[in-house]
């Protein structure tokens, strides 16, 4: 083979990444849309009457996974399954760094209507059934775990945004609910040995969140507004 | 005196750490197991990057090596000695890559891309280098892999014993050289070209460097044709490679124009002073 028909056939072969990585762009556009679509939704809950509608608006935002399904689905058909860690485009960036951003907003969203509507941790594999994607790499398009860990760090700092809000909503026990499960999640972290990457970085800003909710905690225990709280829950009884 | 002293203090200690103990056992909740998994997970992944990093050092040390031993082909009296030398040390190599190989097997290996690339990078460096000696010719991707597919030889041994089922499928597994990776090893080689030409001309050798103009004007007409469709780091090697070209065709400009008048015992300093001067006019813009 001359050295011209080598450098042709390598031609091609970049020239195939380059239109993989275009249809790549369009598939997460669409997928960023509907992740923006379903954080609107969600951003509802911080306003005072919002309270009260968390379930239907969880409920509406499960619809709205569902076309994260079907988008899913079709980013799936635009590349060999094998070739979820290839990099075309820069010699350090990946397929997966088109549709990383978008997949670890997704996994917040995931993580914050699991969040409201049982107070509990989403886990990973959960995340990747409501975004019909598998928890396992041997099974095709997965949820990577650095992936899900961002995802859920971006939950922290929603749900200290949410401690305040509650409180100006007037629902005092919430914050106290969401510092235990805050106070678990940091735990939880502090088992991970992190390197010195994106999700270290993310995690330094985990104890900026712990704080803020611990100071609104305070603020009510000082008022003995959290006495109330729980007073009113015994009160329902 | 200070026995019982250090007696007392010790009393106290143990008994507010046992305390301390006592509060701090609370039941494993499930959020606290599945980052235990999460911590298993990560370590693994991270103790693999770690040993993928030091054995793509290892490769970078010993190509490098092989390359400088490479360079002295032209000088020696005995050619064929330093490329069997050569073979012997890119096989030495392979066994890393090897290693590399068995790391990878059920992991999806462009996740462990950036660990192994430099390595990689100059190992094709090196073994096109050879190849190019050997034939005056660039070797292909494709020759690169053939060289990189390994049967596990070791391993059939233990599996004789054990059972026959295994047998019939002979355990191979390879390393394939992504084509950006040959790319930016080829990109490195021109640089040895050029060495190369200088210090041939260098020896009286006058035939080499019109050779090697020629071969790297065939790459670098490749690399114009692959342009911006290649990563950004394939363009910026462009900058040096035409640099490169520069330096050879100059060379050869030289041989050509002062040649015929130069004694050839000269050569060597009427030249070594002209590549000077290049170097010189290269530091302007």
């Amino acid at each position: 083979m001359s050295v011209s028909e080598m450098f042709a056939a390598l031609q091609g072969a970049l020239g195939q990444d380059q239109d993989i990585r275009e249809e790549i762009r369009k598939v997460v556009q669409a997928l960023e849309q509907t992740a923006r679509e379903i954080l609107t939704l969600l951003q509802g809950v911080h306003q005072g009457p919002g309270f009260q509608h968390i379930p239907k608006k969880c409920q509406k935002a499960r619809e709205h996974f569902g076309t994260v399904r079907t988008q899913m689905e079709s980013l799936k058909t635009k590349f060999p399954a094998d070739q979820y860690y290839v990099c075309p485009g820069s010699h350090t960036a990946t397929h997966r760094h088109h549709w990383r951003f978008v997949l670890q907003r997704l996994v917040f969203l995931a993580a914050f209507v699991v969040y409201l509507e049982s107070e509990t941790l989403v886990t990973r594999e959960a995340v990747a059934e409501i975004l019909g994607i598998e928890a396992d790499r041997e099974r095709g398009f997965h949820l990577d775990i650095e992936d899900y860990l961002s995802g859920v760090l971006k939950l922290a700092s929603e749900l200290a945004r949410l401690a305040v809000n509650s409180v100006t909503a007037g629902d005092y026990s919430r914050p106290l609910r969401i510092s235990t499960f805050i106070n678990e999640l940091d735990s939880g972290f502090r088992l991970l040995n992190l390197k010195n990457d994106s999700l270290r970085k993310r995690y330094d800003g985990l104890k900026y969140d712990v704080k803020k909710i611990e100071e609104v905690v305070y603020d009510l225990s000082i008022r003995g507004l959290n006495k109330e709280a729980t007073v009113g829950a015994g009160g329902e009884k | 005196g200070s026995g019982g002293f250090r007696k007392r203090k010790h009393d106290n200690f143990p008994h507010s750490q046992r305390r301390e103990e006592k509060e701090n056992v609370t039941p494993p909740s499930a959020l606290m197991a599945s980052f235990k998994s999460f911590q298993l997970e990560l370590d693994t992944r991270h103790d693999k990057y770690e040993r993928l990093v030091k054995l793509s050092r290892d490769i970078t040390i010993e190509s490098k090596r092989t390359i400088f031993l490479l360079h002295r082909f032209t000088s020696a009296p005995n050619g064929e000695e330093i490329l069997s030398e050569s073979e012997v040390k890119l096989d030495a190599v392979r066994r890393k890559i090897k290693q590399v190989a068995q790391e990878l097997i059920g992991e999806d290996m462009y996740q462990f891309h950036r660990a192994i690339s430099p390595g990689l990078q100059e190992y094709v460096e090196a073994v096109s280098f050879q190849y190019f000696i050997k034939t005056r010719s660039l070797i292909s991707v494709e020759e690169i892999n053939k060289q990189l597919v390994f049967t596990a030889e070791d391993r059939e041994e233990t599996t004789n014993m054990t059972s026959n089922s295994c047998d019939k499928q002979p355990h191979t597994w390879s390393l394939k050289v992504t084509p950006v990776d040959y790319l930016l090893g080829v990109a490195d080689l021109t640089g040895e070209l050029m060495r190369l030409c200088i210090s041939s001309v260098g020896n009286g050798d006058i035939d080499t460097p019109f050779e090697l103009s020629q071969f790297l004007r065939q790459i670098y007409d490749g690399f114009t044709f692959i342009g911006n469709t290649g990563p950004y780091e394939v363009s910026k090697k462009l900058y040096t490679l035409k640099q490169s070209l520069a330096k050879v065709e100059n060379a050869c400009y030289t041989l050509k124009v002062r040649g015929s008048e130069i004694p050839k015992h000269m050569l060597a300093d009427v030249f070594s002073t002209k590549t000077e001067l290049i170097d010189q006019e290269e530091g302007l813009p």
